[in-house]
């Protein structure tokens, strides 16, 4: 049975359960015309910390993650009521929506290889925001890409197409334009979906590193990845956050809810 | 364990017979082209010289050249692409880019495509009522281009839509997430991309505007004029209407001008979408996901 396999050693130890909230749910629910998506999620996430969502597909993981940066705006048919605090602040009230999602960064399922070239995909958000200094900007790529275990498989063609990258490239790409922006938060969407195990691996290491800079939420499909990864674990189902708890609490049998020992376990419909 | 089934040999021989099919379909397509091509050529090739391209018609315009009329269509298409090339493309960003899909949109979308449908003749008749008698601008370039411009603006907004919907929607929303506006995002990743589809758009624009007769016809084009067009005021001669006049109106023309004439107008025609067929795989060299 797969949840049985041990936890990577390199674990780093939880965040400490009175670290200050970064980001805090009450009540949230997000509609798609008439149909719900989510119904009344409440939870809160910790500064630095890397937390955990799972849940099978259609349980409302990628809504959320939308409604964190505000993308409803770009929906017209997305409706969401609720409230979300982000570093204490309703982000509902937030005036400058382009502001609040400069400082949230996102990794989709599929890598998007922006058609520019490696250099322009990752100094695009800086530029967005202003920096047009080339020297500057070419700190930031340097930086962002070796963050993102990139740079020494780039560094000699940062002119060519992003786009034309292999898949695992281009997933790394994506986190090195998402760290571009000098995110608060980082969500990642099922980001090794399109990815190979050993890219898969090195983008996880990449994650640990980077929680000591920003707090992370990750979205994913695979158990272990969150056991792997996530200080702590929420479970999604059907549009309804389930259960949160430590991560490791999943595996080790303290479970409240029947169902979430049902989809951890792998004896999922 | 591989041997060919009867299902396999017939699916063969289906499969054979579609492809010469519609290969058949396509030599007849083309076949009609070919001919106009060569009967312009072996017809009016004589007539062509530099002579003729650049020195006006005389005795009557039974001989002598087409400058007039050939200046007067590149006037006629470039007043009307400069009005309709940023009206069409400015109006093809909105609807693609930040319209909502309700009633309104589907309606002004609607209205594009009937808009393509109206006969030539009609829009003639509106260029008359509209731009020569109620804006007073008599019969001008300036008359004639609006009505052109008017008449292909579906095609411009059209081509310029469909080359915006087809970059894909996630490179929109990555860089809505890293917090540009709908104005950034178009501007650094949607419009470069759409580049070349849009071009086409004018491209092809460009070929229905110098084709055109009946738009003009009442507007600004004219019979004969001895003096070239100083500006957008100014009434012009052009090579449509010319093709139209010399074949039909005047006697004693000989057989060879007529054709010169096609052949210049296709001529035209021709260069300028070689042209953007080239610019075209040069920007799509360029661009690859």
């Amino acid at each position: 049975m797969v949840s049985t396999m041990r936890a990577s050693e390199s674990r780093p130890a939880a965040v400490s359960q009175d670290a200050p909230v970064k980001l805090t749910i009450r009540d949230l629910t997000v509609k798609y015309g008439g149909t719900p998506a989510l119904s009344g999620v409440s939870l809160e996430v910790r500064e630095h910390e890397i937390f955990g969502i799972i849940g099978p597909a259609n349980a409302g993981k990628t809504s959320f993650l939308k409604t964190l940066n505000r993308m409803d705006v770009f929906d017209s048919n997305m409706h969401v009521e609720g409230e979300i605090l982000f570093n204490g602040r309703d982000i509902r009230r937030w005036r400058n929506i382009y502001a609040l999602r400069s400082r949230i960064g996102v990794v989709f399922p599929l890598p998007v290889g922006l058609p520019l070239s490696v250099y322009d995909n990752v100094a695009l958000a800086p530029r967005l925001s202003g920096t047009n200094d080339k020297a500057e900007l070419d700190i930031i790529v340097e930086r962002c890409l070796t963050r993102a275990a990139l740079w020494d498989e780039v560094k000699d063609r940062l002119s060519s197409l992003g786009s034309l990258l292999s898949g695992g490239q281009q997933q790394r790409l994506t986190i090195a334009r998402a760290l571009s922006q000098d995110p608060d938060l980082l969500m990642l969407d099922e980001f090794s979906i399109a990815v190979d195990p050993v890219t898969t691996m090195r983008i996880e290491d990449v994650l640990k590193e980077l929680r000591q800079d920003m707090t992370i939420i990750l979205v994913t499909n695979l158990v272990q990845q969150a056991r792997r990864l996530a200080d702590r674990t929420a479970f999604f189902l059907d549009g309804e956050c389930v259960e949160i708890g430590i991560t490791e609490d999943l595996f080790t049998g303290e479970i409240k809810d029947q169902r979430t020992r049902d989809y951890v376990e792998g004896r999922f419909g | 364990m591989f041997e060919t089934t009867s299902l396999n040999t017939r699916n063969q021989r289906t499969q054979t017979l579609f492809r010469m099919l519609f290969g058949l379909m396509t030599g007849l397509l083309i076949l009609p082209v070919l001919m106009i091509l060569a009967t312009l050529i072996y017809k009016g090739g004589p007539a062509l010289s530099i002579d003729f391209l650049f020195t006006g018609p005389t005795h009557g315009m039974t001989a002598g050249g087409i400058f007039p009329a050939l200046l007067g269509t590149v006037w006629l298409v470039t007043v009307a692409l400069i009005v309709s090339v940023p009206l069409g493309v400015a109006a093809a960003i909105y609807l693609s880019e930040y319209a909502a899909d309700n009633w309104l949109t589907r309606v002004i979308n609607l209205a594009i495509i009937n808009l393509a449908g109206v006969p030539s003749i009609v829009h003639a008749l509106f260029g008359v009522g509209a731009f020569v008698i109620f804006f007073r601008f008599g019969t001008s370039i300036l008359a004639a281009s609006l009505t052109l411009a008017i008449m292909t603006l579906p095609v411009v907004i059209v081509a310029t839509r469909e080359s915006l919907q087809a970059v894909p929607l996630a490179f929109r929303e990555a860089c809505w997430n890293m917090g540009a506006t709908r104005w950034q995002t178009i501007r650094r990743v949607v419009l470069p991309n759409a580049v070349s589809g849009i071009l086409t758009g004018v491209i092809l624009e460009v070929s229905r505007t110098a084709g055109e007769t009946a738009p003009i016809m009442f507007t600004g084009a004219v019979f004969f004029t001895p003096f070239l067009p100083q500006g957008i005021f100014d009434q012009t001669m052009a090579l449509s209407l010319h093709l139209f006049v010399v074949s039909t109106q005047v006697p004693g023309v000989p057989e060879d001008l007529p054709y010169g004439v096609a052949l210049v107008l296709i001529g035209m025609v021709l260069i300028m979408n070689s042209l953007s067929i080239a610019f075209r795989m040069y920007l799509r060299g360029k661009k690859k996901w």
